[in-house]
């Protein structure tokens, strides 16, 4: 039977030329060789993957003699079971770039599909090589959509996804979408159409409610992870926690922290107690911190919580005896993430500091406390009673990777306490830091710097300064230096996003040491020209960019031409192109789909002459048939 | 680590250093770029950039005149921008809902009555503590309430303040501290009669 397969494959494929891939990453092989001629054993003198040769195999071996395979099948067969074993996409993209055969063998393998953008490749095309799928990544909208840069229904539906998925993978078992619109019915469709899935992850969807998770937790019996993160997810007045079916439940995950509406608690109570394997939990504000106790006693070997509102939901007459909260951290000895804090209470705060020294990640994203308020937990700390909040952080997290500082007000002007001295604290505290996002009102270079040489291990820098072109408020000098010094000396950053005021000679250091960067986030920032093209021209790594209100042109745009086939993306709006320069890029470069997005009106799209947004990213398809009216595509022959 | 003086030097090897440019291409800085805008070094935004800046994107609405404002560390007060800071709106949305939570609750609640035929309005903002509340409720309704007590409720009278909390449960006024009182009262109602000297003898 496996051998009629393999043949079966063969004599499909031959008709087919050399598949026009994509290429990946640069480390990628770029040619293809005619591999059989060599590595077969007995030498035949026709090599099976030219035509002539193959149309002569019979579609199947009469099964009543037999025949020693030909060479090529077993090799077919060994490479399929060593592939087996390449688990990255990257290394994958590069084996099947070797011959057709390895192509072949890496298609049937590839039980993974990661699709960066859901736009580079059609669900056709894409079941279409690999078919023996058992999970898919699908990414959507760009990054600068959460920030109300991108009009609404601007596209990334699933819906034709999810079509295809249950005619070609009726073995799926893991869908995870991010800035996907998923609808009820694309989700009631998941859940009955595929009998062994298991895990759901949705990272900043929307367009599905209450109604679509009660679909997924009723009908998938084999879940293991529902993941809803920071998505929106539509009140319908369905109690989806009900939903799941009764009985030992193998949930690993449950993470439903941006959920705006209240649960069943009883539900939840019940569930958590029948999953044995819960290892992360996190929990909506709608949930008290006496009820969070209750969950937490019952599931002790949770590694990842999220703790909900943090606080009691009615208040306690005098004399109730509150649960130990202390005694319920200290019993989660595995807890390694913590998040939450919802509408913290800080007397509570304390109660946490059991699990704090094993943490690797902390969010504190939605605590709304002050340093005042952190100051009574201070005396607990070994150090001296005057830390701030971010120093206590500093002090006790020592072995914190990943570190979020969110604004309470989150508006420029406004003074605050997060500053300078809390980015040079956590640098000199948490040396293992890889990954910060730190919003503030203002910054100097010299703790920018500190950072850079405290943390080598940063993987992921994101400064965001909120205050627009702030210079260092100590020196006045803009903010190059610092932006500088982390390009030079985290020598593992793959992400960066810089504010604050910005020359281009910070684009010039970010072009000359920002060699493995991927991602790259600018806004307010820059001179001319010079500094997009000195990273365009600096960064064989970048794969998305975005960009907005900066001085950057068409000459600036035209200078990336040799790399936008290795990005996954560009964005800009609100910089200096032109549509004609715009047009020249879809011209020189057809398997470009570039996308000028308009918030106006469109009869005045001829009279104006500059682009609001620019989006262009590389796709096999061409122009999408679901484009907007807001959306205009530039057509390479327009 | 290098140090920024190495940078410095690199910048004269520049003829020799392998770039993607065309050869014969000139050094980047003796270019100015086709929007006519100065290179210049690392100060702070000058005035004819920023003003160019903005003209340029006079059609986007989304762009305030920031530009044109920022010059030094303490901008006066901007338009507020698209977008800007980069936060998520569902947690802008989260943090302005406590807010508007915390503001709006306890305010004006409805005060009945028995037997009186409308209803009152008070502001719970305005007390501080339950005897001036009472003192308030006393003269809105002429009437005298009583002494409070633990054990047995309001003695000394026919009448006994309730209110309706959060989870709609009925509760008489003076158990809870005042504080939270406030922030969970949601309506006020003055039981008189037999129902409100019910209250004690339960007990």
């Amino acid at each position: 039977m496996r051998q009629d397969l393999v043949l079966e494959q063969m004599s499909e494929d031959d008709d087919r030329s050399q598949p026009s891939d994509l290429r990946s990453s640069s480390s990628s092989i770029n040619k293809t060789r005619n591999c059989s001629g060599s590595i077969s054993a007995s030498g035949s003198s026709t090599s099976a993957s030219s035509s002539s040769s193959a149309s002569s195999i019979p579609l199947s071996i009469p099964v009543t003699e037999y025949q020693s395979p030909y060479p090529d099948q077993v090799l077919e067969n060994v490479l399929e079971n060593v592939l087996c074993f390449l688990t990255s996409r990257h290394d994958r993209n590069a084996a099947s770039l070797v011959c057709k055969s390895w192509w072949r063998a890496e298609a049937l393998t590839r039980s993974e599909l990661f699709i960066g953008n859901c736009y580079a490749v059609s669900p056709v095309r894409a079941m279409g090589r690999f078919s023996r799928v058992r999970a898919v990544v699908l990414k959507g909208k760009p990054r600068f959509a959460d920030f109300n840069l991108m009009p609404p229904d601007w596209g990334a539906h699933f819906t034709p996804w999810v079509s295809s998925m249950t005619r070609a993978y009726p073995w799926l078992e893991k869908v995870c979408l991010k800035r996907m619109s998923v609808s009820d019915n694309d989700l009631a469709l998941l859940a009955k159409s595929f009998l062994g899935f298991k895990e759901l992850m949705l990272v900043c969807c929307d367009g599905f409610g209450t109604s679509g998770l009660s679909f997924i937790a009723s009908k998938c019996r084999q879940l293991r992870v529902l993941d809803l993160i920071e998505s929106e997810v539509s009140d319908d007045e369905v109690d989806w926690i009900s939903s799941f079916p009764e009985g030992e439940s193998c949930l690993e995950s449950l993470i439903f922290d941006c959920v705006e509406c209240a649960i069943n608690f009883e539900a939840l109570e019940k569930l958590v107690a029948r999953s044995p394997s819960l290892k992360k939990l996190r929990l909506n504000r709608y949930v008290s911190i006496v009820q969070l106790y209750r969950l937490m006693i019952r599931a002790p070997q949770l590694t990842h919580l999220g703790t909900g509102s943090f606080s009691p939901s009615e208040v306690m007459a005098q004399g109730d005896s509150e649960p130990d909260y202390v005694f319920a951290f200290a019993t989660c000895k595995s807890l390694v993430c913590l998040s939450g804090f919802r509408e913290i209470t800080p007397d509570y705060l304390p109660a946490i500091y059991p699990v704090c020294a094993n943490l690797t990640s902390l969010n504190f994203s939605y605590a709304n406390i002050t340093a005042e308020q952190l100051k009574p937990c201070h005396k607990k700390l070994p150090q001296t009673s005057n830390l701030l909040g971010l120093q206590a952080v500093a002090a006790t997290c020592k072995e914190l990777r990943e570190l979020r500082v969110f604004p309470v007000e989150a508006q420029e002007d406004i003074e605050g306490p997060v500053s300078e001295v809390g980015l040079q604290a956590i640098s000199e505290g948490c040396r293992k830091l890889q990954s910060i996002l730190y919003f503030c009102q203002r910054m100097t270079n010299a703790a920018v710097i500190a950072m850079s040489e405290n943390c080598p291990d940063l993987e992921v820098f994101r400064l965001c300064i909120m205050g627009r072109h702030r210079p260092d408020h100590v020196t006045g000098e803009p903010m190059d230096e610092g932006f500088g010094a982390i390009v030079r000396n985290c020598k593992k950053l793959t992400r960066l996003a810089v504010s604050g005021l910005l020359t281009d000679r910070a684009f010039s250091y970010i072009g000359k040491y920002g060699k493995l960067v991927r991602t790259l986030s600018v806004a307010f920032a820059g001179d001319s020209d010079m500094g997009l093209k000195y990273v365009l021209q600096g960064c064989p790594r970048l794969q998305k960019l975005e960009i907005r209100d900066s001085p950057f042109g068409d000459a600036a745009l035209h200078s990336g031409l040799h790399h936008y086939y290795n990005m996954r993306f560009l964005w800009m709006s609100s910089c200096r192109l032109t549509p004609q320069g715009c047009q020249q890029i879809a011209r020189a470069m057809p398997n470009l789909v570039v996308e000028l997005i308009r918030y106006g009106s469109l009869e005045n799209q001829e009279k104006l002459d500059d682009v609001e947004t620019l989006y262009m990213y590389r796709s096999l398809e061409g122009p999408r048939d679901d484009v907007p009216e807001f959306v205009t595509i530039l057509r390479a022959d327009g | 680590m290098e140090r920024l003086g190495n940078y410095e030097s690199d910048l004269n090897l520049k003829a020799t250093e392998l770039r993607l440019g065309l050869p014969g291409r000139d050094e980047p800085e003796k270019q100015t770029t086709t929007t006519g805008v100065i290179i210049r070094s690392n100060k702070r935004a000058s005035p004819e950039i920023s003003q160019e800046y903005s003209r340029c994107n006079s059609n986007n609405s989304s762009v305030s005149d920031a530009a044109n404002d920022d010059q030094d560390s303490a901008p006066p007060s901007k338009v507020q921008v698209v977008g800007w800071p980069p936060i998520r709106s569902y947690r802008k949305n989260t943090l302005q809902q406590k807010k508007n939570e915390s503001d709006s609750a306890g305010m004006y609640v409805k005060v009945s009555m028995d037997g009186a035929p409308y209803l009152r309005k008070i502001d719970l903002k305005v007390y501080k503590c339950y005897p001036e509340l009472l003192e308030a409720l006393e003269n809105m309704f002429k009437l005298t309430i009583g002494e409070y007590s633990e054990r047995e409720g309001y003695n000394g009278s026919d009448y006994a303040p309730t209110y309706e909390d959060k989870d709609g449960d009925w509760m008489l006024v003076g158990d809870v501290p005042f504080d939270m009182f406030i922030t969970s009262c949601k309506r006020l109602r003055i039981m008189k009669g037999s129902e409100a000297r019910g209250l004690g003898s339960c007990v």
